[in-house]
């Protein structure tokens, strides 16, 4: 078998100077009428060519997103990765290391966590950020726990624009730590007031900019009001590319921002892994969940990179720790950092320009459709449409026509009759002219 | 030899760029006027910068394509390629979250495949796919055993967890909303029957036991263990960071577990990257699996079903761990695997990852003491009587052990053996390596017992030096800032 | 003459007119090395015997620091904060934590004097 290097002779050998007969007898802890029932009707093992032919059979029943037009969004972002990311992420010294705990030899990973730092603090305009978590949906679960140990209190809000995912997760974490969540209605046309939910026991209000129906709105004065009531301001952010054009949360006075990652150097992998991003103030850092890598000297005094405040963490602090979490999304983050790195200032910029202008473009041939709505409010590259059938059905007769056309808000939302007639569009840098020509179309002819 | 590299931020030249993009089109902006206002800071390169830049950095680490890694309870061992190519394929890595499920019959069929071979070598009926990696497995698991005991109207308060337990169990039981009430372990390295026994009452929710233990050995008791806790009217979970030592021979169901999370980035090959993705599918009993998490994967008449949402559910959901559905990414390469190895290679890996670490556990056992009598399991775990009195720790063992081309083991781990050193061979390391590897350690630990090494002082030959935590940690420096 | 009450946790008190200083012992310091952190209570806070009051951290472990004795925390030690290092150098002295109003003064007859302490450490060694 290819990837066990003893042969019968070395396991003869090496029982000998062990002292056992057989294997089997490395094995005698183990309560005999347990040892060696193992279902002997899995099937034996394979060469490489025919594993591949089994799972290129697997893949091939998809439709992958390179071989129909694409304008699906809902907090997972299909954009070109240059070649060079993925050749980066696929050196073995990466690929294969463990988390850096030796840093005398692990200085690669920890200086392109610092820099992959010091980049997500750059783009949500904050202090600080972390080494990853999981996703964005986690990260926001984690942040709004960190906020209940910041202020001492036990109550989140959560906006109806922030996205289903990472509502249902942040309350799934809540349930079991006794935290009291407020989750408002999913808010299509952008209307819900979050300061008025504000009370003397709110630690915090989630809120998504851009947010999951698209919108993007000021923050600024709810920052305001979550600082006089004492609650902090958590801001989501499904879609990082939004930061090359928009003003950043920090900017408008947030506290903690938290934001999937993988729509920059990442491939969408049916939405795994991803990577969360997770940025906040100086002085909340010891409240912050995750590793942190932090600049030093080493013996001879030249600067050097190591993991610390690891007494936040469970293999110090166990159950007091801020977080369990222990393995993050290391390679993740090093595929958004070498993304971000060969985008620079000039490129992030303009590749989030080219987002927005893609998506106004794409709103404005959708708004000619007949009877096809697009919900007001300023967008990034993603917004909402109002159909006149259910999205539903829409959605899968534009899929039998090859277009991946946008992801019905009933797909979340099963139960909401007023949210079965409307779909989200996204639309990156990857979308052609002729792709919204041919969803335009598409649009028009199952609509009608 | 290793070249200096500056920080990215530091070989910025502003207008150079490492990516051709068009122009976008003129458009009539629609961004309410919450246009970014001033330079964000990210530095210029172009793509020959970047990727000598990572390159290079890369040179700056050990990884398992460059050298041995037994680090005890990590598992490090090789990652076929044949799963990064395979994770590559347009079916699998640009397929997305939301396509019409219609669209993704194959993506389904992966997920179930791979949850079909979990249930069978563990032979529990259940799997909750979504867990993103060990820790939040081992929240799953504890928060189905929380949801079932409500859902019986039983609110017990209690999980207890050995001593020797990875720090991720307490925590987990934390975030659980659970007290934690340790257990000791007896002289043989096992949990202490006894103790447990008297712990055990109608408070208890759960016992999280390692199986094989942090200590690298089998809980031999087990059975006694596991009747104990369900004669308590709590649930067992286990620990599978281990499962590698196990897989192909033992079901662990059959030793009367209720649930247990597998790292597929451990026992199925999938890289560790640094630091992750993993992945911690969690099997389940027929008592726990209508509290599984959403979204699943479920077989019916008609084919493969992807449920998202509780109405659709059998059972009790108890909520969403993370967002979309699992790591999808991860299970390619640890089906690719799975199908490689078969279910006789995976036996043989279970085989063989014992069989290595009993080797190494003899030959270093010339010089240095372990704490418990083997057979070990797949990792072999001594403490520090070797070094006593020669002015050399644990510490300066491993970093010597770097200077000799070798990644230390895990240290100070167990916390309950004085100066422990877990060492973790893996299946997938020749006899040669393990000679070579037992052959440095014992020529350190003479050098150290006969005074002569400078042993404090290593490593000296690796890019950097002993870095000082202390200063990072005083005076935290967490980016750059011009 | 040493006028410093030790518990069993390593906590010293130093009480004068009626208010405790607390620290942590030079044997708690050499124990857990270079202190990078130490979290100190709130400046009101009433604090039972025995209660969590502080942690103290190093880079690789955090140790928490209990009331030994009741009462309110009347000031805290800002020189720790910006400079952990104090309690290393000075644990007995410039490194101390916070001082607590004692709210009975028969509990310190519950701690052990200079002497008994250092028995207790010979016996721990």
């Amino acid at each position: 078998m290819r990837y066990l290097p003893l042969t019968g002779a070395d396991r003869r050998a090496m029982l000998e100077r062990i002292g056992a007969a057989e294997i089997d007898a490395l094995f005698r802890d183990v309560p005999a009428e347990v040892y060696d029932k193992a279902d002997p009707g899995l099937p034996g093992h394979q060469g490489e060519m025919e594993v591949e032919r089994r799972l290129k059979a697997m893949a091939a029943r998809n439709l992958s997103a390179d071989a129909a037009p694409c304008f699906l969004g809902a907090g997972a972002y299909r954009h070109h990765v240059p070649a060079a990311v993925d050749a980066v992420i696929q050196r073995g010294e990466f690929l294969t290391a463990y988390t850096p705990y030796q840093p005398e030899v692990s200085q690669g990973t920890l200086q392109y966590l610092y820099e992959f730092q010091t980049q997500v603090a750059l783009i949500t305009g904050m202090e600080v950020a972390n080494a990853s978590m999981y996703d964005g949906a986690t990260a926001c679960a984690e942040a709004a726990l960190m906020a209940c140990r910041v202020t001492r209190r036990r109550r989140v809000v959560l906006s109806g624009g922030l996205h289903p995912h990472y509502r249902a997760v942040t309350a799934s974490s809540a349930r079991f730590q006794d935290v009291e969540v407020e989750t408002l209605p999913p808010d299509p046309e952008a209307a819900e007031d979050l300061a008025a939910c504000l009370d003397a026991d709110t630690a915090c209000v989630v809120v998504q900019n851009p947010g999951f129906f698209g919108h993007l709105r000021d923050l600024s004065a709810l920052a305001r009001a979550c600082a006089d009531a004492g609650a902090l301001l958590v801001v989501a952010v499904a879609e990082p590319v939004s930061l090359g054009l928009v003003t950043p949360p920090g900017a408008m006075g947030a506290d903690i921002v938290v934001a999937e990652g993988q729509p920059i150097g990442n491939a969408l992998n049916f939405g795994g892994p991803g990577l969360g991003l997770f940025a906040t103030r100086r002085r909340f850092v010891r409240q912050m969940p995750g590793r942190l890598c932090g600049e030093t000297v080493d013996a001879e005094g030249r600067r050097g990179f190591v993991l610390t405040l690891s007494t936040r963490e469970q293999h110090i602090r166990r159950e007091k720790a801020t977080s369990n979490i222990c393995t993050n999304s290391g390679l993740c983050a090093l595929a958004f950092s070498v993304h971000m790195a060969l985008l620079g200032e000039e490129g992030f910029r303009r590749l989030a320009a080219l987002n927005h202008a893609r998506a106004v473009r794409t709103a404005e041939r959708l708004e000619a459709v007949a009877g096809v709505r697009v919900l007001p409010g300023a967008f990034f590259n993603e917004f909402a449409l109002r159909l006149p059938k259910p999205a539903t059905a829409v959605v899968e007769a534009l899929a039998a026509r090859g277009v991946l056309g946008g992801v019905p808000a009933a797909r979340f939302y099963p139960e909401r009759a007023e949210l079965a007639d409307v779909m989200l569009v996204a639309a990156t840098e990857t979308v052609r002219d002729a792709d919204i020509d041919r969803l335009a179309a598409a649009l028009a002819e199952v609509t009608a | 030899m290793t070249l200096e590299q500056p920080l990215l931020f530091e070989q910025d030249t502003p207008g150079r760029c490492g990516v051709d993009l068009p122009e976008p089109a003129p458009v009539a902006e629609r961004l309410g006027g919450l246009r970014r206002q001033g330079r964000i800071g990210l530095p210029g390169l172009s793509e020959p910068e970047v990727v000598r830049h990572y390159t290079r950095l890369s040179q700056q680490n050990y990884g398992i394509d460059t050298v041995f890694y037994p680090l005890g309870s990590c598992t490090m061992k090789h990652n076929p390629r044949l799963g990064e190519a395979m994770a590559r394929l347009p079916g699998f890595a640009d397929i997305h979250p939301f396509q019409p499920v219609a669209t993704v019959p194959g993506a389904l069929e992966l997920i179930d495949t791979l949850a079909d071979w979990l249930m069978r070598l563990t032979g529990l009926p259940a799997v909750a796919m979504s867990p993103a990696a060990g820790a939040q497995g081992e929240l799953c698991g504890l928060m189905a055993i929380r949801a079932a005991l409500e859902h019986r109207g039983d609110a017990r308060k209690r999980v207890l967890v050995p001593e020797s337990a990875h720090g991720t169990n307490p925590a987990s039981a934390a975030m659980c909303g659970y007290a934690v009430d340790p257990v000791p372990a007896n002289e043989r390295g096992r949990v202490d029957l006894a103790a447990l026994k008297a712990k055990l009452d109608d408070d208890v929710a759960a016992l999280m036991l390692t199986n094989p233990n942090t200590c690298g050995l089998f809980e031999d008791q087990i059975l006694d263990i596991a009747r104990a806790v369900h004669d308590a009217g709590a649930f067992f979970y286990c620990d599978g960071a281990n499962f590698n030592a196990l897989v192909g021979r033992v079901r662990m169901a059959d030793l009367g577990i209720d649930c247990m999370h597998i790292n597929l980035h451990k026992t199925f090959s999938t890289p560790h990257g640094g630091g992750g993705p993993g992945a911690g599918p969690t099997v389940l009993s027929a008592a726990l699996a209508p509290f599984a998490p959403l979204p699943r994967v479920v077989r019916g008449a008609d084919g493969l079903r992807l449920v998202e949402h509780e109405a659709e559910a059998d059972g009790h959901p108890f909520g969403r761990l993370k967002g979309f559905h699992g790591q999808f990414g991860v299970f390619v390469r640890a089906l690719a695997y799975i199908l490689s190895m078969g279910a006789d290679g995976l036996r043989q890996v279970s085989g063989d990852a014992v069989l290595n670490a009993n080797y190494l556990m003899v030959r270093l056992s010339e010089a240095m003491t372990p704490p418990f009598a083997g057979p070990c399991m797949h990792e072999c775990l001594f403490d520090d009587r070797a070094l006593k009195d020669t002015g050399v720790t644990t510490l300066d063992l491993a970093k010597a052990l770097l200077d000799r081309g070798f990644h230390p083991m895990t240290m100070y781990f167990p916390l309950v053996v004085h100066g422990a050193m877990l060492i973790e061979p893996t299946e997938t390391e020749s006899r040669a390596t393990l000679d070579a590897f037992a052959d440095a350690v014992l020529d350190l630990v003479r050098q150290a017992k006969a005074g002569e090494a400078a042993m404090t002082q290593a490593p000296v030959g690796t890019h950097r030096r002993r870095l000082d935590e202390t200063r990072a940690a005083r005076q935290p420096v967490l980016r750059w800032q011009d | 003459m040493n006028d410093l009450r030790f518990t069993a946790e390593h906590e010293w008190v130093r009480v004068e007119n009626g208010v405790g200083t607390v620290g942590i012992s030079d044997y708690a310091q050499q124990q857990l090395g270079d202190v990078v952190f130490v979290e100190l209570p709130p400046v009101g806070c009433k604090l039972p015997k025995g209660d969590e009051a502080a942690v103290v951290e190093s880079v690789k472990a955090a140790s928490e620091i209990y009331a030994p004795v009741t009462g309110e925390v009347i000031e805290i030690n800002e020189a720790v904060n910006a400079q952990p290092g104090l309690v290393n150098e000075s644990p007995e002295g410039e490194g101390w934590f916070f001082r607590i109003r004692i709210a009975d003064e028969a509990e310190l007859a519950t701690l052990m004097d200079a002497d008994t302490y250092a028995g207790y450490l010979k016996d721990l060694d």
